[in-house]
């Protein structure tokens, strides 16, 4: 038994010594690659001060995406390009996954994120600061275009999808209980989608306005019931170091300004139509 | 990572719970098909030889999270929308298989696969005059393979298969692609909840290196009394 003790300390410690030796051999690596390209340009960047790293998902659309032509596009991407223009900060947008974004705002290889990130206490309990809401999302439940499901009280014993870390994940599982159905957790939205659509779920959760954009766009057999709404909820975009305040008070007052002068809402338009 | 612990344990626990039972059985149906294959590309039958190739070569080609996309998606689709089972079995609404059944039958074929090149090796590393020997002693074939092949290849095949298995064991982390609630798919939930990637995924690689260090001896020991008598 003491063996066995001795050895599962010793693999714990081998784990954790692999894992600083890791992080810390991808932080030089990255840290090295723009040390280059900042000495050729070093005039420029002495002269406008900090280029911010900001992560962002790779597809939460119309918040992230790459449209049909190539170019990463979408709400966040759009409301950051007019923030930064509007106080005048330099930054580059990293889209890493919203996974790998936390974790790279966490191991400071990015100052802040931006996905479509809700403000919740619970994060704000585990270290991160959130800016004022950016958007507030209201989220619906859509079943398949020929479901006889009318509402929650139908759900009873059935399960339903939601994609993992969504605000549409939460509101799922704060009526799980009340109407007795189960969730099943998904990656991404098209597999979401395709789980309702093959009948593996009765019913999906998400953004009600992403949830028509994709409808329409993909031409897919499901219908939005618009009864089924929650409150609003807002987005926020999230830093996790505090030495990062800076950049998330240029944030808030860029978001001020932007909606004072009608950009915000142009970009709003722009997507959601 | 106490807080962590203290609210998402259960959860995470729990989570194991559902590892383990999809491992289990995945390999429950994969020990069989991994048998069954093995014998068919060893038996002098060139039609059970040719099978057990096409078999091990396709599942063995195609990565399992495509094999499980394909067995939670396209499967039912091709029993209800093209093939209209669902209707011919009177059916009322469509065939739907849930995470654990996808999730098994990815497993048992995924594992079977590399299960039937071990035990194909196993039987082919025995000496052919064992076979021999036994056939000219008056046994049939299957009584021979039985009784006098399988028990020598068998010891040899032992850390194979439980290699197999803990990569096995692993590999249900793939299967968090089509919901299943296993640790994997949790521990995204999680992370995206309280947004601590961090200290999350160490908790999680702290639970499967203690699950899987813990099976590794017990396999051990069961190895070592397989063993027992042989010189």
């Amino acid at each position: 038994m003491k063996k066995l003790f001795a050895f599962g300390m010793a693999s714990v410690m081998a784990l954790s010594l692999a894992a600083c030796g890791g992080a810390a051999s991808t932080a030089s690596s990255t840290a090295a690659a723009p040390a280059d390209s900042a000495s050729s340009e070093a005039a420029s960047a002495e002269t406008t001060g900090k280029k911010w790293v900001i992560a962002t998902d790779t597809v939460f659309k119309p918040f992230e995406y790459t449209d049909a032509s190539g170019n990463f596009v979408g709400i966040d991407v759009d409301i950051v390009a007019a923030i930064a223009e509007d106080q005048g900060f330099e930054y580059e947008m990293k889209s890493l996954g919203w996974d790998a974004a936390i974790a790279a705002c966490q191991s400071g290889q990015a100052d802040g994120m931006i996905a479509g990130a809700s403000i919740t206490d619970e994060r704000k309990a585990s270290g991160w600061t959130f800016s004022d809401g950016y958007y507030d999302s209201t989220q619906t439940m859509t079943v398949a275009a020929d479901s006889d499901i009318t509402g929650f009280a139908d759900l009873s014993g059935k399960t339903v999808a939601v994609k993992t870390a969504t605000q549409g994940a939460s509101y799922a599982e704060s009526l799980k209980d009340e109407y007795g159905f189960n969730i099943t957790y998904f990656e991404d939205s098209p597999t979401m989608y395709q789980a309702v659509l093959g009948g593996q779920c009765v019913a999906c959760f998400e953004d009600t306005p992403i949830m028509k954009a994709s409808i329409k766009d993909g031409d897919l057999a499901l219908k939005v019931l618009n009864d089924t709404a929650s409150d609003p909820a807002p987005y926020g975009f999230a830093i996790f170091n505090t030495d990062n305040q800076e950049l998330l008070d240029m944030f808030n007052a860029g978001l001020a300004d932007i909606k004072e002068n009608g950009k915000y809402d142009e970009i709003l338009a722009k997507y959601l139509g | 990572m106490a807080k962590i612990l203290a609210n998402y344990g259960g959860l995470l626990m729990a989570a194991m719970g559902q590892t383990l039972l999809l491992a289990l059985y995945g390999l429950f149906f994969a020990c069989i098909i991994g048998l069954v294959v093995g014998l068919m590309s060893v038996v002098k039958n060139r039609a059970c030889n040719i099978i057990a190739t096409i078999f091990v070569d396709i599942i063995r080609g195609v990565p399992m999270i495509v094999l499980a996309f394909y067995v939670f998606f396209a499967v039912p689709m091709l029993l209800n929308n093209i093939l209209h089972l669902n209707t011919m079995l009177g059916l009322s609404g469509s065939i739907t298989l849930s995470g654990l059944q996808a999730g098994t039958i990815c497993l048992a074929l995924n594992c079977g696969a590399y299960m039937a090149e071990i035990i194909r090796a196993g039987i082919e590393s025995v000496d052919k005059g064992q076979m021999e020997a036994a056939r000219s002693l008056g046994l049939p074939y299957w009584k021979a393979m039985a009784k006098v092949v399988l028990p020598q290849a068998i010891r040899t095949m032992i850390p194979s298969i439980i290699n197999q298995f803990i990569i096995t064991l692993k590999d249900t982390s793939i299967l968090s692609v089509i919901g299943f609630p296993e640790l994997v798919n949790t521990a995204k939930n999680v992370v995206g909840i309280t947004m601590s990637a961090f200290q999350v995924w160490s908790i999680v690689a702290i639970m499967y290196l203690v699950v899987i260090t813990l099976l590794s001896r017990l396999a051990k020991r069961v190895e070592r009394r397989l063993n027992r008598g042989r010189q």
